[in-house]
């Protein structure tokens, strides 16, 4: 019985989800190896090797892997498929996207978005926007799972795993990579992120997401976030979308600024440890699972908030 | 070309779902049931290939109960041409859905296939990737932005980072995410049109696909619940708050 785990990586280095991943995938009871794919990735490979309880990491670097392409990608964990038992990676956009491929190739159901390993084959899940917990059992002889990071401790250094060289697949030539627009940005990514602070469609614009949301952001070192109706006014760029259909986090401090409090925004931030809701509306659900609400005017509490955090030193 | 579009039908996204009591699913029973949002995107999207000339048919399908006509009917009056109810009760799984859509593609030969990145209901964001597989197709999940191009697609995608932009060889699979359109509402007489158009009847055992569940529900639960906590009445308050008694500050 082994367990592959397939590392969320930039070539340079392995991100959190993967430590997360490697938590639940550790928790199948079997050895884990963990599968970098990826042009230039060795340093992200001698990364992997370093984490607790690996016992192998297998680099495939090949330009064909160097653009998150579903088919060359799922061709290669299916060319792997014989030696492992499991197939595990964190729910990043790159994995939803490949290992339901990989899934139907080996005619297997993926267990999505898993929240807890019962044992090596029995897992609970969220369904219906969090709004109820489903535990089920896979009853095939090989498991495809993904894995939502918001709910698993990352795993730490401590290991020395060999890093081996695993052959490219045959790319089956369907896609081609054009191009990408990603924000380079200093601030923490949201699923990673120990502090977020979200707008709403209160924000009413871009500029009033970069003059009140985003100076509080930086005060507290945190990610920024927002509610599908400002990502889709346009006042925030997709990737921040928090929810159910949007990026599942689960943050020390989760901020909500002018955000109603949807089922579907809940969804993506119910599990955080702390949750602050500012929102001129008393009646508004997401002082329902506030732990400390203001009701009152964002554009004046908010540049308060980060004056007062600025006094503390922040 | 032909496009087609599977559309599910789920439990309204307006409707907060309660747990049964003895764990066996959720209450299900007069619960309002709508066309996943998704599905609605991927049916405009269809349709607007068709008005600007770049599709000749939008054909739109669901697997499910009897019901699910109903799903296929809402289709059909946003604009689609013909339906296909392929029936089948109980629990069909992602895999078994996109054997069956498999099926159902080999009879029509589309040149794209356009899908919900997830059904609200299930979440599981996995019936497009599948049948691409199934399929031997190129994917483009979460699309945000789909161009044709000849037999080819250019396809922009919402990733983590922000937006990717790959081409597909066509026939090809689009899944759809929320930014992709706004979907149109169907007008009455679109609706009363709908009526009279074509609904073919399937069902499940034509295509000799095996609906047995891989997964095995064992049980559905209640989430741990979230307390509201306490309003503040001011700034000083909620950050003196923050920093003695939550710590995270
Ligand atoms: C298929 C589907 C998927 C979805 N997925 C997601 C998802 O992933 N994430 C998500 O967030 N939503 C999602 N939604 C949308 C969701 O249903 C809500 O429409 C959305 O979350 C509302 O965003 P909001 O709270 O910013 O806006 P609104 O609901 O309009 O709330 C704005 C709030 O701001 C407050 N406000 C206004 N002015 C001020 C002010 N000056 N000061 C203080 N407060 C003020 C108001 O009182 C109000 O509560 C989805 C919907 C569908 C159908
Ligand atoms: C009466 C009935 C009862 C069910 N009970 C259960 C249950 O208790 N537990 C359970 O896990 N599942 C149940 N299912 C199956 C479940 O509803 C889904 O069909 C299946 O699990 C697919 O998962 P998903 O919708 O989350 O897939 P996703 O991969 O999230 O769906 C993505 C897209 O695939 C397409 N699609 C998915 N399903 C269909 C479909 N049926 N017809 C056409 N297009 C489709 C849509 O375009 C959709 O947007 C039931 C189905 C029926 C008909």
């Amino acid at each position: 019985m082994t367990t592959l785990l397939i590392a969320e990586h930039d070539n340079a280095s392995i991100k959190d989800a993967t430590n997360k991943a490697l938590t639940a995938a550790a928790a199948l009871g079997a050895d884990v190896h963990v599968l970098v794919a990826g042009e230039n990735a060795k340093a992200a490979a001698d990364a992997a090797a370093r984490l607790s309880g690996v016992k192998k990491v297998l680099l495939a670097d090949n330009a064909a892997y160097a653009h998150d392409l579903a088919e060359p990608l799922a061709a290669l964990i299916v060319s792997l498929a014989s030696s492992y038992d499991a197939f595990v990676a964190p729910a990043t956009s790159r994995f939803k996207n490949v290992m339901p491929r990989v899934a139907a190739l080996l005619d297997v159901m993926q267990v999505s978005e898993i929240i807890k390993v019962v044992s090596s084959d029995t897992f609970e899940r969220p369904i219906y926007a969090g709004n109820a917990i489903q535990t089920v059992k896979s009853k095939d002889a090989k498991k495809v799972i993904t894995v939502r990071t918001s709910t698993f401790a990352a795993t730490g250094e401590g290991g020395s795993a060999p890093v081996e060289n695993a052959a490219a697949a045959a790319d089956p030539g369907l896609s081609s990579f054009l191009g990408e627009e990603v924000a380079k940005s200093d601030r923490p990514e949201l699923t990673s992120a120990k502090i977020i602070v979200s707008g709403g469609r209160a924000m009413q614009s871009r500029e009033n997401f970069a003059k009140y949301i985003e100076p509080l952001a930086d005060k507290l070192g945190a990610g920024v976030g927002a509610s599908r109706a400002a990502v889709d006014a346009g006042y925030a760029p997709n990737d921040w979308q928090v929810g159910q259909t949007g990026k599942v986090v689960a943050p020390e401090l989760y901020v909500a600024i002018g955000i109603s409090g949807a089922i579907q925004h809940l969804a993506g931030m119910k599990d955080s440890k702390v949750i602050v809701a500012i929102n001129k509306d008393e009646d508004a659900p997401i002082f329902q699972v506030a732990d400390y609400g203001l009701v009152a005017d964002l554009y004046q509490a908010v540049p308060e908030l980060t004056e007062a955090l600025g006094k503390l030193g922040k | 070309m032909k496009v087609l579009v599977p559309v599910k039908r789920v439990v309204d996204f307006n409707v907060k779902v309660r747990v049964k009591s003895d764990g066996t699913g959720v209450e299900l029973a007069n619960v309002k049931m709508s066309m996943n949002p998704f599905d609605e995107i991927a049916v405009e999207e269809a349709l607007r290939l068709k008005e600007a000339g770049k599709a000749t048919e939008v054909v739109v399908v669901s697997i499910g109960p009897a019901q699910a006509s109903e799903t296929i009917r809402t289709g059909l009056a946003m604009g689609a041409d013909r339906g296909i109810l392929v029936k089948a009760e109980g629990h069909v799984e992602p895999l078994a859905v996109a054997k069956l859509l498999k099926a159902v593609a080999e009879a029509e030969k589309p040149g794209l296939i356009i899908l919900g990145k997830q059904a609200i209901d299930d979440d599981s964001n996995q019936t497009g990737q599948m049948l691409a597989a199934l399929l031997g197709w190129p994917q483009a999940t979460f699309a945000s932005k789909l161009e044709v191009e000849g037999s080819d697609f250019k396809v922009t995608r919402e990733v983590d980072g922000g937006l990717q932009t790959v081409k597909l060889k066509g026939p090809a699979i689009v899944t759809t995410d929320l930014r992709l359109n706004e979907p149109r509402y169907a007008s009455l007489p679109n609706i009363m049109k709908a009526k009279k158009k074509p609904i073919d009847d399937k069902n499940a055992s034509d295509y000799g696909v095996d609906l047995t569940p891989h997964l095995e529900v064992l049980k559905t639960a209640e989430p741990a619940g979230r307390k509201a906590g306490v309003k503040v009445k001011d700034v000083a308050e909620l950050v003196s708050k923050l920093k003695t008694e939550a710590g995270v500050l």
